[in-house]
């Protein structure tokens, strides 16, 4: 198995788990409060619509000439790491709250409490919608990511795999915790998908671009360094500016 | 209408994001690369230091508008 297509796996079961963790506390917070049938039929009426996308996109990607999907899908993972990677830069440096999921858990518990009954088509409708918008809005992202790791590794049937497995394990952690996986290290987590979704789209994009990277796929492991050095060097000084002022009024 | 406008707001939130800025940065910094690679330069570096330098930019004004701005808490 080539380095590519590990880090193509890799990347598609952090970032899915991360989306994942969060999802599962929307229907958590919203089942623990009025009861499970609704929000579990939501979350799986979502996840049909998630894979019906993932079948239709993903054939049609085989169409598309691999360097002119490179360029594409690079340009795309680029501007979309780098919000990760620019969030994840200031959580870690003090400029952004760390992403809480216990109180995320608690905001949707006093939401769900607060909400009217409404019956329709025999579900609790609250219940139904909530789960169903919380599963699609954090599963287009994993759709987005297994289709463009995938798609530009000429891969999609393991990248798809690394989003199973991701889905396996969050569910299984879910069941057991019978609560918020607050304990999952969220924050560092989404650090590491910042970089390696910035790091692909960087690798793929120039590669779609006409460069020949020198180390062919090898060259991905010195991307990814680069940008973690680049990364370390940002929270390093993001956190002295933020420390200056202070440290100047206590000397004076 | 206003569906095809939420839509096209959804996508755009979506990639883009806050800072239309960065994803321009990217943009012109792949527009280089390919120009230079179909002029025979293979500018393999070009790209990573462009989005670092597009990175370090971005940041330096969400912490210039950040209300936690040069302050330890």
């Amino acid at each position: 198995m080539s380095t590519g297509t590990i880090l193509v796996v890799a990347g598609a079961f952090l970032a899915s788990a991360v989306e994942m963790v969060e999802a599962l506390t929307i229907v958590l917070g919203v089942g623990v409060v009025r009861g499970w049938r609704s929000p579990l039929i939501g979350a799986g009426a979502a996840l049909i619509v998630l894979g019906a996308l993932v079948a239709a996109l993903g054939p049609a990607l085989s169409s598309i000439p691999i360097d002119t999907l490179r360029l594409v899908v690079g340009a795309l993972l680029l501007a979309f790491g780098l919000q990760w990677l620019r969030k994840a830069i200031l959580r870690s440096s003090g400029y952004k709250e760390l992403h809480d999921e216990d109180e995320a858990f608690r905001a949707e518990q006093r939401q769900a409490a607060a909400a009217g009954h409404e019956q329709r088509a025999g579900l609790d409708w609250y219940s139904f919608t909530v789960a169903f918008k919380g599963v699609l809005l954090e599963g287009l992202e994993v759709v987005f990511i297994v289709i463009a790791f995938g798609g530009a590794q000429g891969k999609l049937g393991l990248a798809a795999a690394g989003a199973a497995i991701a889905f396996v394990v969050v569910v299984i952690a879910g069941v057991l915790a019978k609560g918020p996986l607050s304990r999952v290290p969220e924050n560092t987590i989404k650090f590491a998908v910042g970089l390696l979704l910035t790091s692909f789209g960087c690798f793929w994009g120039a590669e779609g671009a006409g460069v020949d990277w020198p180390g062919d796929e090898l060259a991905l492991l010195g991307v990814i360094a680069f940008f973690a050095l680049v990364s370390f060097v940002l929270v390093r000084a993001l956190r002295r500016v933020r420390v200056r002022p202070v440290a100047a009024r206590a000397g004076a | 209408m206003k569906y095809l406008r939420s839509f096209g707001r959804f996508w755009w939130n979506f990639v883009v994001g806050d800072d239309w800025r960065a994803a321009g940065g990217v943009a012109v910094a792949l527009g280089v690369t390919y120009w230079l690679a179909h002029d025979g330069v293979n500018a393999w570096w070009l790209l990573p230091i462009a989005v670092a330098v597009v990175l370090a930019e971005s940041l330096r004004r969400a912490v210039r508008s950040s209300p936690k701005s040069g302050s330890a808490d």
